[in-house]
């Protein structure tokens, strides 16, 4: 095509003018920015910090170790289920739905809640298979609430980053004679689990926020000991300081998942 | 099961009447909220493509703070802290209290997280339509305003449903965070009655039972949209 108009010049960008909207808009936010300074600089309180700060950080820790702990519960969990979603067996596909829509279709407030104070009804069984000291703890309970949560949709990641692998690939593993074991763990999952970072990495930052429901049933995450913090002092400023710490711990897990997504799919860039 | 039967029955005796006017709520709530977060995440799609660099980033970090925060934190933040604000401010001026009930809590709480949300996917679904679609507007002679209103948006929401779909769904779900500030929603009546009943097991799963039937309902609704946008490729 540029061998038929060989002098045309690339058209000169026009600079764009400066617009009202756009103005107005980062107006709002440097506005907020600057009353958000002010406010923080006159209520801050350096003596909040040596009261509060140890707790705050524990609370992180227990954030961030509740939802390891339930993410890789969830995804031990995940696998057969998401076996099952793809199962000519009727029975397993239709357990496996039931189970998916069950845990995707109610809030995890409410399934928490069931479990903490649901199962305390049944303390005579629990106790009589040794199971009562896990559902007696909060942080059992809501360890076990978020796994079986997360198990339903990274049952789904995982269904979907399998299927996307094309079916080619099976045969291709077949035609050299390897078992169906040995193409799905070493060749179908490597290709699939490039596919699901991204959802995987969206999952653990939902759940890092979906955890700081667990704070309702008395477990002292970030958010619960935000809320004692408040209790005991009635100062905004102690969710506000919750706040950036979440956004700080989401914020960095997205930038280590774009990270991540561009070093592993660097044979795939052209 | 003759006890539980008294216990879920409608009437001075029963729990069923308090749980159905929760359910009103919870559906009331995501009604309110919904427009809200559609109206809001479509302007801020429009933002996120406009040439004005500063519109955009100002998008940018409203999504960034937005879709951060967990909900129940982006909740308190409003209720405890705009009602702070406006305490301060009727102190200082001497007007008549002002507060924000837990229900618009709930619904500025919910539409900004859900426009965050809906703005992502009425971008991606922006980036669907070919150029090609306002260029042949606009060169039959239609304004700006009508090739977005007949050309655009009919289009742009056939893509944009399913994306919608699931935020609807979450929205749905995220109502039963409200009733920690006190709402009277499916779960707050729940937890009374457990509480009086003594009966924690059989309440909390009727309501995990209540919210399985808005979303069952939602989805068959939704289905029933998604084949009406799709009316047009089903004759082909």
């Amino acid at each position: 095509m540029s061998g038929n108009h060989p002098f045309i010049a690339a058209p000169i960008a026009p600079r764009q003018p400066l617009k009202i909207a756009g103005l107005i808009a980062i107006g709002v936010w440097i506005a907020a920015a600057i009353a958000f300074a002010v406010y923080f600089t006159h209520v801050f309180d350096a003596t909040l910090i040596e009261r509060f700060g140890w707790s705050y950080l524990s609370g992180l820790w227990v954030t961030v170790s509740l939802v390891t702990v339930s993410f890789l519960c969830g995804a031990i969990v995940s696998l057969p289920v998401a076996l099952g979603r793809m199962a000519t067996n009727k029975l397993a596909r239709g357990l496996a739905f039931a189970f998916v829509y069950f845990f995707r279709g109610t809030p995890l407030i409410a399934q928490i809640f069931l479990v903490y104070y649901g199962f305390g009804e049944f303390r005579g069984f629990f106790e009589s298979i040794g199971l009562w000291w896990f559902f007696r703890e909060a942080w059992y309970c809501g360890l076990f609430s978020l796994a079986l949560n997360t198990a339903a949709y990274q049952a789904e990641i995982l269904r979907g980053a399998i299927e996307s692998v094309p079916k080619g690939q099976w045969e291709g593993g077949r035609s050299l004679g390897l078992s169906r074991t040995v193409i799905f763990f070493k060749i179908v999952i490597p290709q699939a689990m490039v596919v699901a970072l991204r959802p995987y990495a969206n999952e653990i930052i939902l759940m890092i926020k979906a955890s700081a429901i667990v704070a309702i049933i008395t477990v002292y995450d970030l958010f619960g000991e935000t809320r004692q913090a408040y209790s005991r002092t009635y100062d905004f400023q102690t969710y506000v300081w919750a706040a950036l710490l979440y956004l700080a711990l989401v914020e960095a897990l997205r930038h280590l998942t774009n990270f991540a997504e561009r070093r592993l799919t660097r044979h795939l860039r052209r | 099961m003759n006890d539980y039967f008294t216990l879920l029955g409608f009437g001075p005796t029963g729990w069923g009447d308090d749980l159905a006017r929760g359910a009103v709520v919870t559906v009331s709530l995501s009604l309110a909220t919904l427009p809200i977060g559609l109206c809001l995440g479509f302007l801020l799609s429009l933002a996120k493509q406009s040439e004005d660099m500063l519109l955009k980033l100002s998008a940018d970090i409203f999504t960034t703070i937005f879709r951060g925060l967990p909900e129940l934190l982006t909740l308190f933040l409003v209720y405890f802290g705009v009602n702070a604000a406006l305490r301060s401010f009727s102190e200082a001026t001497g007007l008549p209290d002002l507060a924000l009930s837990s229900f618009v809590s709930g619904m500025t709480a919910l539409g900004v997280v859900f426009s965050a949300f809906a703005s992502e996917v009425f971008l991606s679904a922006f980036r669907g339509i070919p150029h090609g679609q306002s260029e042949a507007g606009l060169a039959l002679g239609l304004g700006r305003a009508k090739v977005m209103l007949l050309v655009i948006l009919p289009q742009l929401i056939k893509i944009a449903l399913p994306g919608l779909a699931n935020l609807w769904m979450s929205l749905l779900k995220d109502t039963a965070l409200v009733s920690v500030i006190g709402l009277a929603d499916i779960l707050r009546q729940a937890s009374i009655a457990a509480r009086v009943s003594r009966e924690p097991f059989l309440f909390f799963g009727s309501a995990i039972v209540l919210y399985l039937v808005l979303t069952i309902l939602s989805s068959i609704a939704l289905g029933g949209i998604d084949r009406w946008t799709k009316r047009g490729e089903a004759a082909q």
